[in-house]
């Protein structure tokens, strides 16, 4: 038995979870899929007095339509969510992420909330949040609130969420029909963190960018969205974008580390090299359509 | 430190149990049901060697607890081969090509292959394939190389192999 004890208890509903939140002062852990917890709570590196699990709460399941856009809930599982018609049809970049998050074995367990919530800098999931403009839903006993994913992160594994807090949902706003998906990322192996990548959408109108929404994840200590990239892009004729320098300004506004698998400098060069890749790809797919 | 009774069903054989609620159900299904085709190796979610199904989808055992399995239909290794001994077309795949050597891995490479095959029965020779090697993914096998499971995957890919095989 490897973790440390702890007690378990199985709300049923989003009120109970939050009043169990609230009275056990900062030492109660939400479990959702636990694809990341359980390794935590294994290695003794989280040691919770109470575990949450979430998984018995039907309000915190499934995908639904909502007044401009799509309401992801976060207990809904990655290999479910993959799987989604709804998600598919409105949020292609979601989709193309989510391919890349773990393996087929944990996303059968993992889920989308559990990533958002969790803040993994190299993670697909809160960079794609961030990209796409995404509104985090989060209750306790004190009431509801909602924080724009951009907000939400704080640093690694550290977000704004409070201790009696719960996410209840993560909306994504519409964008247009036919906008255009980027992705790209380095990682060992299939399935594994990246060491650099990049998520985001761009919208075409007349020729020009009219609307992009990119993140990076693996490039600093949150997901860190490309906002000099995104600038240079909108209001830009297609004939006149220069991908690589484009990519440089995107490259510009990360806070990459050095760490066993990749220096810093690594994750700038590669990092630059794949952004000017995507954007390459992804606009010139669309011209040759 | 909260105790609970659960109740599931392991290749079919309905069992009760209490469990402290920190056991991992990797763990419970060796030590507390004696299933221990299970193998239990890093139980932090890199090796996959403790890949069970749990409600048909292939999962960690070692990363939910004991106590989330309550009411769960779970199948382990040692519930793939027919009661007759026949073995299931991912364990003669993996024999006849020696996808296996020590075998600590295979008890979970072979559940994977297993919900990956029966989720792309419709599915063409080279979707079949490319499925089942992404899958592959999350094993790691220190032994074959990967070359055997590699060939395994190839004789379960190509219906032709498959047949000879048989």
């Amino acid at each position: 038995m490897k973790p440390a004890p702890f007690d378990y208890v199985r709300p049923a509903s989003i009120e109970e979870a939050c009043r169990v939140l609230a009275e056990s002062g900062g030492g109660a852990t939400v479990i959702a899929g636990g694809q990341t917890l359980m390794p935590l709570l294994n290695l003794r590196m989280s040691q919770p007095f109470v575990l949450v699990d979430i998984n018995a709460i039907p309000d915190l399941k499934g995908v639904t339509r909502v007044e401009g856009g799509t309401r992801v809930g976060p207990a809904t599982r990655q290999a479910d969510a993959l799987r989604d018609r709804t998600l598919a049809r409105h949020l292609p970049a979601f989709i193309t992420a989510l391919g890349h998050v773990g393996h087929y074995q944990t996303r059968n367990r993992g889920t989308i909330g559990g990533s958002v919530a969790l803040g993994e800098p190299a993670a697909e999931m809160p960079a794609t949040a961030v990209a796409l403009g995404a509104m985090i839903e989060i209750a306790s006993t004190r009431g509801t609130r909602q924080v724009p994913a951009h907000e939400f992160y704080i640093g690694p594994y550290m977000t704004v969420l409070e201790p009696d807090e719960l996410v209840t949902g993560i909306v994504y706003p519409d964008w247009p029909d036919g906008h255009l998906v980027l992705f790209r990322e380095v990682a060992q192996r299939p399935g594994d963190f990246a060491l650099v990548g990049l998520v985001g959408a761009l919208v075409l109108e007349g020729g020009t960018v009219s609307r992009a929404g990119i993140a990076w994840f693996g490039m600093g200590p949150t997901p860190i969205r490309a906002r000099q990239a995104e600038a240079a892009l909108l209001g830009a004729a297609l004939s006149g974008i220069d991908a690589d320098a484009v990519a440089r300004a995107a490259v510009a506004d990360t806070a990459p580390f050095d760490d066993h698998h990749a220096s810093a400098e690594y994750r700038r060069t590669v990092g630059a090299r794949i952004f000017a890749r995507a954007l390459r790809e992804t606009l010139d797919l669309r011209s040759a359509a | 430190m909260s105790e609970h009774a659960i109740e599931l069903t392991v290749n079919g054989h309905r069992h009760a149990a209490r469990v402290e609620a920190r056991t991992s159900l990797g763990e419970f299904l060796r030590e507390g049901l004696g299933y221990t085709g299970t193998h239990l190796a890093c139980e932090h979610g890199v090796c996959g060697a403790c890949t069970v199904m749990v409600d048909g989808a292939a999962m960690r055992s070692c990363l939910m607890l004991a106590v989330q399995a309550n009411g769960a239909q779970v199948t382990t290794i040692e519930g793939l081969a027919d009661d007759d001994g026949t073995l299931h077309p991912v364990q003669q795949a993996l024999k006849d090509n020696f996808g296996l050597q020590c075998g600590f891995c295979t008890p979970g490479v072979a559940i994977t292959l297993a919900c990956v095959t029966r989720d792309n029965e419709s599915a063409g020779e080279r979707e079949m394939e490319d499925a089942l090697v992404t899958a592959m993914s999350g094993h790691i096998c220190r032994c074959t190389g990967y070359q055997g499971i590699r060939r395994a995957i190839r004789q379960l890919s190509n219906r032709k192999l498959a047949e000879v095989a048989e």
